[in-house]
């Protein structure tokens, strides 16, 4: 090789260098890797309070990872919080019956959509409702409840 | 010698800014030109960037160390060292990245356009070229600005992977945090569009604004060997200042 071509090929190189970076950072760090390609459908759900659920928060079975979630909105004929969330083709046979509960990683982590099978022999399909839902759990609500009723306890003693 | 009061001062400044605004200009009317000299566009990425990366890499990894160690700090104090991925990936994708890299990439690569062109035209050669019909601004100028706008994003991506492997290598490695938590903490906060994308755009305008600043007092040094000092110093401050500077606006406008 010549010397006049090296530098070309050097440059070729630190350019090829640079975007390996600049792709390895934006898939395997970010929140694309929790990107589910492929065919996938849609379940909806509606929750008194989602407390800090965010968009992209992942929605889990038995702790593994089956989809995210789409959208929150407000329904406001119900007044409730209604919840679209993604899930893969691949987890099709989830009963109908199933329980979606809003739950907490850790005590202070992120919040997410958590679904307890049910018993049914229907399955979840495009657009189907998941009717049994309980909302996130509210520390302030439950720290709220444990000072009254400690304190009711007290006054009746 | 110059006068130094300070009414004078502020005029220089102001024309400076003024002509470096100018000449940004005829660099950018001048690209179609330069891509004649697309040889010498490569070679010039070789100088500026390829031969930035071993300077680059190596304040990478030691930026990542330190910060995992500063943040392990600070965030044990909360209890949330589980955390730290994420705060190092942030912390060096929207901010350490692209400033850090700019600063040592003004300090290597722009001194180095700065006196050589400054000293192209101390030595004639830039009359020369002129002479054989071959236009300085499109055959020296337009190729080195390219180059700095080319390399920079490139060595801010490296800068970051780097700076991700130190700040791993102290997290995980030494300070026993849990691999899993590490990166799914990261993962599951990182954004590519608001952290990792906008971190390349302000790498790309940084690199804009170092090269036209060392072009510019590179081709306007005057031709003694003073005047080339005086200029490479004049690249580094100007710089730094415009990279801290439009820092700011960026974050406050890219946020």
């Amino acid at each position: 090789m010549n010397p006049r071509r090296s530098y070309v090929a050097g440059t070729g190189l630190f350019i090829l260098l640079g975007f390996v970076a600049l792709a390895y950072l934006a898939t395997q760090t970010t929140s694309l890797v929790n990107y589910q390609g492929g065919p996938n459908y849609q379940v909806t759900a509606e929750f008194l309070n989602v407390g800090g659920l965010k968009d992209r928060a992942p929605v889990k079975l038995a702790g593994v990872r089956v989809g995210t979630v789409s959208s929150i909105v407000l329904d406001q004929r119900s007044m409730e919080a209604k919840v679209s969330m993604t899930i893969s083709k691949r987890y099709n046979e989830i009963p109908e019956d199933s329980f979606a509960k809003i739950m907490t990683s850790g005590l202070l982590g992120d919040q997410f959509v958590s679904i307890s099978p049910g018993g049914s022999r229907e399955v979840l399909k495009n657009n189907s409702q998941i009717i049994n839902t309980q909302s996130a759990l509210q520390l302030e609500d439950l720290i709220g409840k444990f000072l009254t009723s400690s304190g009711s306890s007290k006054s009746g003693g | 010698m110059k006068r130094l009061n300070k009414h004078s001062a502020i005029v220089d400044a102001c024309y400076e800014i003024g002509a470096t605004g100018w000449f940004l200009v005829v660099l950018l009317v001048a690209i179609p030109r330069s891509l004649r000299y697309l040889r010498e566009t490569i070679r010039q990425i070789w100088f500026v960037g390829a031969k930035s990366l071993i300077i680059i890499m190596i304040s990478g990894l030691f930026v990542g160390m330190v910060l995992s160690l500063q943040l392990y700090y600070t965030l044990s104090i909360f209890g949330g060292t589980s955390a730290l991925g994420t705060v190092v990936a942030l912390s060096l994708y929207r901010e350490l990245g692209p400033v850090v890299t700019a600063l040592l990439f003004a300090g290597r690569a722009g001194t180095s356009i700065t006196a050589e062109i400054g000293l192209m035209r101390a030595t004639d050669q830039l009359s020369a070229m002129e002479l054989m019909a071959v236009d300085p601004i499109a055959f020296v100028a337009t190729p080195r600005f390219l180059a700095g706008l080319i390399s920079m994003p490139l060595l801010v991506a490296v800068f970051n992977m780097m700076g991700l492997f130190g700040g791993h290598l102290v997290g995980v490695n030494w300070l026993g945090i849990d691999n899993g938590t590490f990166w799914s903490n990261m993962t599951s906060n990182v954004n590519v569009w608001t952290d990792v994308i906008n971190g390349e755009w302000k790498a790309f305008v940084f690199g804009a604004a170092i090269s036209l600043i060392a072009v510019f007092q590179g081709y306007n040094a005057p031709p003694t060997s003073e005047g080339v000092a005086n200029a490479t110093t004049r690249t580094v401050v100007w710089a730094s200042i415009v990279i801290l500077a439009l820092d700011f606006v960026m974050t406050a406008f890219l946020m």
